[in-house]
């Protein structure tokens, strides 16, 4: 079995090469897969019909107890012979349906294929969770089908409906399966039946489960979904609306139907409902003009037929129940294709146009004939067959089952109506309708729709037969009394007695409305359609509702909302929490008063300033104060850090302030300057009572109390710093490092705008004329730009001066304030005075490479210290001591960390050099380009 | 340990000046927002230990070393800072070419879904553009016809 399901997903990735290479006729082969499923399923009929159902388990995870259970009984038989056939023959239909240059058939062969797959593994899954997947994997592709011309609003809107109401019952499905499941400890079906739970639990399972089949088969209040879904080209239509997809919510009663029969909600709902949508379909039928609609709400009522037949719940009204299952699949399909046919021959579908179709297309009409007597229920056709054993069924049963039989005979009445409303329609000769012309029909387009009614025929012929192999399943109800066998002919009863009446009763209805619509429409308390267009509509609201209300788009407002959430959540958790620390002290130092005074008047000015460099120059007073603050609480390393990262920082403010205009734009923000001021102080606030409850409450010895001699002793190095950069939080480090890469990749991407060469580089060395007769104080000399000669005097004794200095911060580091990071900084500082001195060239002269190199070469050196140290069998980034002798240096004491601290430097080095040549020197490029092309524009 | 007031009383004013800043459009204050911001996060950090003498072994006894931790934490921070103010700087800048401002302007997309909240209108409220003929109603077509007709613009 589940061979078969592969081979049609085999098939289906196939079909559309397939259709490309031979068009429709492709469709032929791809019918084989389907095909190869109905001979398969006729091969096992001997065990099926002698009770022994064929089973397949394969292991999938077994850790998980899940496996793919696979189990065909009586009734999955009778649905793979269906699903089998009827595809097949849909297939074959279709090859003739469609024209080969329809741009959409590859992909309907694809998925029609691929929904035959699903459906079988559907009615053979004997696990509940499989079944579940199959069948939403129905629903999708049922979607996908029906939405066969996307470009059609209609249809887009049918696949959609049909898709979330089916859905929405999947999922409750699912949710009964799983109470189920849980209870019983096993999602086998033939072992969850046998250990059922009780009272309301089991009630609630089985409403869920229930709402998956009824939507799924359309019952009412889900029947609006079914007529809209013929928008989908008329195959589809005949297998997925009539045979197949339908019948899963059908088959799924009848399937739990043995287990479920005396549970509470069974009966009544089913036979309520079921009823309900037998009438309201018959009558909607009635009313149709279009010949596909007719059927649709024809499927509709049938449905519901089968649903009160199959919750009667005993042995005859199964038995009776499959074989309605049966005679409608042949039926109802034979007579979709035959509209199609209709369709094409004719160009329409609307039975006030159609007029003597009968007698031009004779064979066609003796092939919807045979199926409409199925379908009204006359001998001997299966229609018949089985209604008779349905009537025969109630006719045994007690009370409440007189009022379903008159329920059932009513809507025979319909039924009978609306076949013959259809035959009419179709085929009659109507005295004031000008003739239609009919196209010659060729017979493979026609002879599925043949082979499918005759097949409803004999059906009916064999009745003996059919009932022999449809037994087994109705024999699993478990009752004393020898039960109904079905059969043409049972003699003079009751039952035949209430046959006729009803087609007698049918024909009377149907002579009464002639062609006309049934006038008065039935008015429900509530309609399905109306519910789901006013659900999904609301829903369409509140999620732009909801998308309005707090997608603002604007950034000072998400920012507000975070930041507000700050201030009440810890900021309420502070007020609330436990009694604030009573010990405090002022301050370590009393200088701190004076560092923390600067900071303080600094930050509030800065944000009050209104011309960007008094902004910019305040910020970095601030800056400047907290290094000092750093100094006074004994942390020398960051003070160090600080000093040098706020003195590049007013560089680059510098380098793109000047290119800004120099005051804050004045919008009009100032109405709510005041609640901006007021949210920033109570998150200033809310920060400054963390600090003080934090440091308070602290109890816990800290864990870097073990660092100072952890450093010494593992790292080999007296400054802990730095050697918990390197070496204790390496790892912490090497994060930081690579956002530093990235931050500098990307104000590089934003600055330059050559796409293919980042060009970091700069340009060569050398444009513009250079004057030799001038002292050169820079290797690049003085540009055409003028440049201040004592800032060139300056750089010339600065520049390797600091060099070196940053050399010795890089390696002193480990013992000594310093390290990496601030060497990188005082020699990322050296390049940007030589800049400053002499401008972008001057800048290629001091370094002749590329950012991106030195990154990456940093980045290199950094993970190759980590791997080489993983490559001699330490960890990744763990160090290593040397001690060796010189001579004339002296005694040499060395630890790796100092690589990985020159991966640091490098990529410091790196940030900054990509800084100046973006924000520096390409900006210079860009304006001077724009300079020159204003000028050549004046000139011109 | 005990809280030190001055640091409480700078880390306050640091955040509180720059989430003012932080809120406005203007991307060069916002960056300075985030400079101060970043500085009172890290003296936060700061109180998490102790002050003392200089984490270097052999120039302070351990007993009165400050806490190393927070220190090599904060150090990151600050160059990382720096990466992201050079980051920030570039889009200001950006912007200023590109759009002769450096502000950060209302997503254009979230606008037009809260005109359509305000309308209390689906999502397809403004979905005028579908391809389906059979849709076209009467209005369509007179509208379409009446553009077709020639002349009128002169």
């Amino acid at each position: 079995m589940l061979v078969l399901v592969a081979v049609h997903a085999l098939t289906a990735v196939i079909a559309p090469v397939l259709v490309r290479l031979w068009g429709r006729q492709a469709l032929y082969l791809v019918a084989l897969a389907p095909g190869a499923t109905l001979v398969w399923a006729l091969s096992h009929t001997k065990g099926v019909r002698s009770g022994d159902p064929v089973v397949e388990t394969v292991p999938w995870v077994p850790s998980l107890n899940l496996e793919l259970a696979l189990r065909m009984g009586t009734l999955s038989w009778l649905l793979v012979v269906l699903i089998g056939g009827v595809g097949a023959l849909v297939l074959a239909y279709s090859a003739r349906y469609f024209r080969s240059d329809d741009p959409g058939l590859g992909r309907f062969a694809a998925v029609f294929v691929a929904f035959a797959g699903a459906m079988l593994g559907l009615v053979v899954s004997d696990d509940l969770l499989l079944l579940y997947v199959f069948w939403e994997l129905t629903t999708v592709f049922s979607y996908l089908l029906i939405g066969y011309d996307p470009a059609k609003r209609a249809s887009r809107r049918a696949a959609m409906q049909a898709l979330l109401v089916t859905t929405l019952g999947g999922l409750a499905m699912l949710a009964g399966f799983i109470m189920l499941g849980q209870h019983a400890g096993t999602y086998r079906w033939s072992e969850v039946a046998e250990n059922l739970p009780d009272g309301g639990y089991l009630t609630a399972a089985v409403l869920l489960v229930m709402l998956g089949a009824l939507s799924k088969s359309a019952i009412f209040p889900f029947s609006f979904w079914l007529p809209g879904a013929m928008a989908a080209p008329t195959p589809v239509s005949a297998y997925l609306h009539a045979a197949a997809m339908v019948k899963a919510g059908v088959f799924l009663v009848a399937l739990m139907g043995p287990a479920f029969a005396d549970t509470a909600p069974w009966r009544p709902v089913l036979l309520t409902t079921g009823l309900l949508t037998m009438f309201l379909g018959g009558w909607a039928a009635l009313r149709q003009m279009d010949l596909k609609l007719l059927l649709a709400y024809g499927t509709v009522s049938q449905l519901g037929l089968l649903m009160v037949i199959l919750g009667g719940g005993t042995r005859d009204t199964a038995l009776a129940g499959v074989a309605m299952v049966l005679a409608h699949a042949l039926f109802k399909a034979t007579l979709f294709l035959t509209v199609g046919v209709i369709d094409h021959a004719t160009g329409t579908r609307d039975l006030r146009e159609l007029n003597g179709v009968g007698r031009r297309a004779p064979a066609l009409a003796v092939v919807a004939g045979l199926a409409a007597a199925s379908m009204a229920g006359l001998p001997p056709m299966a229609g018949f067959v089985a209604k008779e054993a349905a009537v025969e069924a109630l006719l045994h049963g007690t009370g409440a089952d007189w009022v379903v039989l008159a329920g059932v005979l009513f809507g025979s009445v319909l039924t009978v109506a609306y076949t013959l409303r259809f035959l009419w329609g179709a085929f009659a000769d109507k005295p004031d309708t000008a003739a239609t012309s009919v196209r010659p029909i060729s017979w493979p387009f026609l002879a599925p729709a043949a082979v499918l009614a005759l097949a409803g025929a004999a059906v009916g012929v064999l009745a003996p037969a059919v009932d022999r192999l449809l037994a087994p399943y109705a024999d699993l109800y478990r009752t004393a009394e020898p039960g109904y066998h079905l059969a043409l002919w049972h003699g003079l009863t009751p039952a035949l007695g209430l046959s006729v009446l009803a087609v007698a009763g049918g024909v009377g209805l149907f002579l009464l409305l002639r062609g006309e619509r049934v006038r008065a429409t039935l008015r429900l308390p509530f309609d399905g359609a109306a519910v789901y267009e006013r659900t999904v509509g609301g829903l369409d609201r509140m999620a732009v509702w909801l998308t309005g209300a707090t997608q603002r788009g604007s950034l000072p407002f998400y920012l507000g909302v975070i930041l507000v959430v700050l201030v009440v959540l810890p900021g309420g958790a502070l007020l609330a929490g436990s009694p604030w620390p009573q010990r405090f002290h002022i301050w370590d130092t009393p200088l701190q008063v004076v560092a923390a005074a600067v900071v303080v008047v600094a930050a509030v000015m800065a944000a009050r300033a209104l011309r960007r460099l008094t902004a910019m120059i305040l910020v970095g007073v601030a800056g400047y104060g907290i290094a000092l603050m750093f100094i006074l609480h004994g942390a020398p390393d960051l003070a160090l850090t600080q000093f040098l990262v706020e003195t590049v920082t007013i560089v680059m403010f510098v380098l793109v302030l000047r290119r800004l205009p120099v005051k804050f734009s004045e919008r009009p923000m100032r109405a709510s300057r005041r609640g901006r001021i007021g949210l920033g102080v109570a998150v200033g606030a809310v920060a400054a009572g963390m600090a003080y409850v934090m440091a308070g409450t602290r109890q816990a010895v800290p864990i870097s109390v073990g660092f100072p001699d952890a450093a010494v002793s593992y790292g080999g190095g007296k400054n802990v710093v730095n050697v918990t950069l390197v070496d204790i939080r390496a790892w912490d480090t090497m994060g930081e490092i690579a956002v530093l890469v990235v931050a500098a990749t990307g104000v590089a991407s934003l600055i330059f705008q050559r796409t293919r060469d980042l060009g970091r580089r700069g340009d060569i060395p050398g444009d513009g004329p250079t004057d030799y007769s001038r002292p050169r104080w820079l290797t690049t000399g003085a540009t055409a730009r003028a440049q201040s000669v004592i800032l060139q005097v300056v750089t010339r004794m600065l520049f390797h001066a600091m060099l070196l200095f940053s050399i010795y911060l890089l390696f002193s580091g480990h013992n000594a304030p310093g390290g990496g990071f601030a060497a990188g900084l005082v020699a990322g500082l050296a390049l940007a005075v030589r800049y400053l001195a002499g401008g972008r060239t001057e800048l290629n002269g001091a370094a002749p490479v590329d950012a991106g190199v030195v990154l990456g070469a940093g980045l290199f050196v950094a993970v190759g210290t980590g791997v080489t140290a993983m490559l001699l069998g330490g960890e990744f980034l763990q160090s290593a001591m040397l001690d060796f002798h010189l001579p004339v240096v002296g005694h040499i004491h060395f630890v790796t960390s100092a690589f990985f601290d020159v991966g640091v430097y490098l990529i410091v080095v790196g940030l900054v050099l990509d800084i100046l040549r973006s924000l520096g020197a390409e900006m210079d490029r860009q304006h001077e380009t724009e300079d020159d092309e204003v000028r050549e524009k004046e000139l011109v | 340990m005990t809280p030190n007031l001055t640091y409480v009383l700078v880390i306050g004013v640091l955040v509180a000046a720059g989430v003012t800043l932080l809120l406005e459009r203007s991307l060069t204050r916002v960056l300075m927002g985030v400079v101060l911001l970043g500085n009172g996060a890290n003296l936060l950090l700061l109180t998490g230990g102790r002050a003392g003498g200089a984490p270097i072994v052999g120039t302070t006894s351990q007993e009165e070393m400050s806490d190393p931790l927070p220190q090599a934490m904060i150090l990151t921070a600050i160059v990382i800072t720096l990466g992201m103010t050079a980051f920030l700087l570039a889009l200001a800048y950006r912007s200023w070419h590109l759009n002769g401002h450096d502000e950060v302007q209302d997503d254009v997309e979230d606008r037009r879904i809260m005109t359509l909240a305000e309308r209390d209108e689906g999502p397809d409220g403004e979905d005028t553009g579908d391809d389906d003929d059979d849709d076209m109603t009467a209005e369509d077509e007179r509208r379409l016809a009446a553009s077709a007709t020639p002349g009128r613009s002169g």
